[in-house]
């Protein structure tokens, strides 16, 4: 166990490195960052003068050598629009992210695992079937285009809900919240379902593809046999198996959340690291999406890394090699 | 059920489509509802992208046939809507179901191209690591793990944000970030067949590498990518969406289904709707009819997974 952990944070470190390296030759090709700093009537001594405190004017090993080196020491640039440390920029936001990243995971949860333990358990009936089409049609839709629809519906026709913005925040151990105010959590509600749907669908067939393959094993059949209640069997023995591989889609769940926010903060105007990395793109703002992109795949590699070792924890039968 | 199929002679060989009509495949398809829905919605998709623009009328990227008296309409059974735009028109004048078929027209081209694009390259990639295996193999499949690791949205949109849009660079991104899944199927697939004997048998006769790769390994690689690249172009039309949607997809002179949602975007608010709702209808129509057929192709042709 100890080796393979060993060995899984060495490829980190080399999956890491891979990624820099594609970040910083891509954004090589973006175009001069000289240009966003001067003035449009810069001369030409001046804009020189601009490449040299930008390191521009030095070989290309140089510059990565100088990004690989600043970055471990903790140091990813300045934002060429806010003038303050990209990293700074991204740790502000990344609370309001979370924020609804994860109370949408919580909501996909919540509503995928009963009916796809459901739809697994009873294939062949009108409501399964139901279920499935639901989670078919989830998977087909723009999930910007749902948040339009309820922005629309909610927001503007019925009012219930506000369309845009993050309400008041408190602080809540250090990090500026929304949900422990009851006008910060209405705020929440629309960006939070409309993040939630794709995964949800996705999570549903999931759930219940392993759920009727748990539900032909022997063990099912021997508690069958046994006279185990219906309803002991189908929480007991099912869904105990059916969930495990969860554990595993977990990364990739998250993945897909924290790119589907960078859509529905655009939308709801949501002022999180999503709506951050657009608003960047537009203004071309460099060291903020490469900082972005670095602190994203530093989240991805560490959660996989947690989520294989938890895999091999919970499941006997997982045997590392 | 067996006894009423007709009973094929070797002296009378049937034609192919008759033959396709009698197979065990269309005969699964006919009783399978969905799939038979699925497949009806991507014909009329693809009818209406080949003859839309000869039934709508009006051009609606030729500004001379736009009249901005008719601005604003709201779809034919609203109050105020006119018979001539049956889902309204946005803010020039444009007829909303006319953009919407020049728009699914540059959407699905989108889709299928991408898709053309990513298989080819995934299957030469997967093939090549599968048959030579070593470090080459090591190497592609490793880059192939790193892209995996990220979602395809973001790694789309990244690359994006380095091209800037365009049509082609959205060609591009699709394929960067579509190629992996071909690659990993095919080279599974690849080292499975080249420990077969009918591959052995090609080497010891002496057939150079590539024509055991293209006439024998690659026809029996083929038919776990049919079901990969049918959800792939829906796959596709919705990360391109969300990349014209955010701004760095294609550009405003070729406005895709996810562009119109843009637009549409930005007079949502003063209640103008069917500007951007119907848009979006469609692309989820088109991407759940695209979807109810690849589930029916993986259900027949990989049977292991059902």
């Amino acid at each position: 166990m100890f080796g393979y952990m060993i060995k899984r944070l060495i490829q980190m470190v080399v999956v890491l490195w891979a990624v820099s390296v594609l970040v910083f030759v891509m954004m090589s090709f973006t175009g001069d960052p000289t240009f966003m700093m001067v003035p449009l009537d810069a001369t030409d001594e001046q804009i020189a003068q601009a490449r040299r405190i930008l390191g521009l004017d030095e070989s290309h090993l140089v510059q990565y050598w100088r990004f690989l080196s600043n970055m471990a020491q903790g140091d990813f640039g300045r934002s060429f629009v806010f003038r303050q440390p990209a990293l700074t920029l991204i740790l502000e936001r990344l609370p309001a992210t979370l924020e609804i990243v994860f109370l949408a995971m919580a909501l996909a949860l919540l509503v995928a695992i009963p009916l796809g333990v459901y739809a697994g358990a009873n294939p062949g009936k009108p409501a399964s079937r139901a279920v499935m089409a639901g989670s078919l049609v989830g998977i087909s839709l723009p999930g910007f285009w749902l948040g339009m629809v309820l922005i629309f519906i909610v927001a503007v026709k019925l009012q219930w809900l506000p369309s845009s913005g993050r309400g008041p925040t408190t602080e809540w151990f250090g990090l500026r919240v929304s949900f422990t105010s009851w006008e910060g959590f209405r705020h929440l509600i629309l960006p939070a379902i409309t993040l939630s749907i794709g995964t949800l669908a996705i999570l549903m067939r999931i759930i219940r593809a392993e759920m009727v393959e748990v539900m032909k094993q022997d063990y099912i059949k021997f508690a069958r046999a046994k006279g185990a209640t219906a309803k002991g069997i189908l929480f007991k023995h099912g869904l105990k198996n059916a969930l495990i591989p969860l554990v595993t889609v977990f990364g990739l769940m998250l993945g897909d959340l924290i790119a589907f926010a960078t859509l529905t903060e655009t939308i709801f105007a949501w002022p999180g690291i999503g709506k951050l990395l657009v608003d960047s793109i537009y203004r071309g703002d460099r060291p903020v999406i490469v900082v972005y992109l670095m602190f994203v795949a530093l989240m991805f590699v560490v959660v996989n890394f947690v989520v294989d070792v938890a895999y091999a924890l919970i499941d006997p039968r997982i045997k590392i090699k | 059920m067996a006894s009423s199929r007709p009973v094929i002679s070797a002296t009378l060989r049937p034609s192919r489509l008759r033959r396709f009509f009698a197979s065990e495949f269309f005969h699964n398809y006919k009783r399978n509802l969905s799939a038979v829905l699925g497949s009806l919605i991507v014909f009329l998709f693809l009818a209406m992208v080949t003859a839309g623009p000869f039934i709508v009328s009006q051009n609606p990227y030729d500004v001379a046939q736009l009249d901005l008296m008719a601005a604003f309409k709201p779809p034919v059974w609203l109050e105020g809507g006119s018979s001539e735009f049956w889902l309204g028109t946005d803010g020039q004048g444009r007829d909303v179901l006319a953009s919407i078929v020049y728009g699914s027209r540059i959407s699905l081209v989108i889709g299928l191209v991408a898709m053309g694009g990513a298989c080819l390259l995934g299957t030469t990639l997967g093939l090549i690591a599968g048959f030579y295996g070593g470090r080459l193999d090591a190497f592609i499949m490793r880059i192939a793990d790193i892209q995996l690791s990220f979602p395809s949205v973001l790694t789309a949109l990244f690359l994006m944000s380095a091209f800037g849009t365009g049509l082609d660079k959205v060609l591009i991104a699709l394929i960067s970030v579509g190629w992996v899944v071909y690659a990993r199927t095919v080279r599974g697939s690849t080292l499975r067949e080249t420990q077969k004997e009918y591959v052995q048998a090609a080497r010891v006769s002496g057939l150079p590498n590539r024509r055991i790769i293209l006439r024998h390994v690659l026809p029996n690689v083929l038919t776990p990518l049919i079901v990969v690249a049918t959800i792939q172009v829906g796959t596709f039309v919705l990360i391109e969406a969300s990349l014209s949607f955010l701004g760095v997809g294609v550009p405003v002179t070729q406005p895709s289904l996810g562009l119109l949602i843009k637009n549409g975007f930005d007079v949502l608010f003063s209640g103008l709707w069917w500007v951007s709702i119907f848009p979006g209808l469609f692309i989820m129509l088109l991407v759940f009819g695209i979807n109810l057929l690849g589930d029916f192709l993986r259900d027949e042709l990989n049977p292991r997974l059902k």
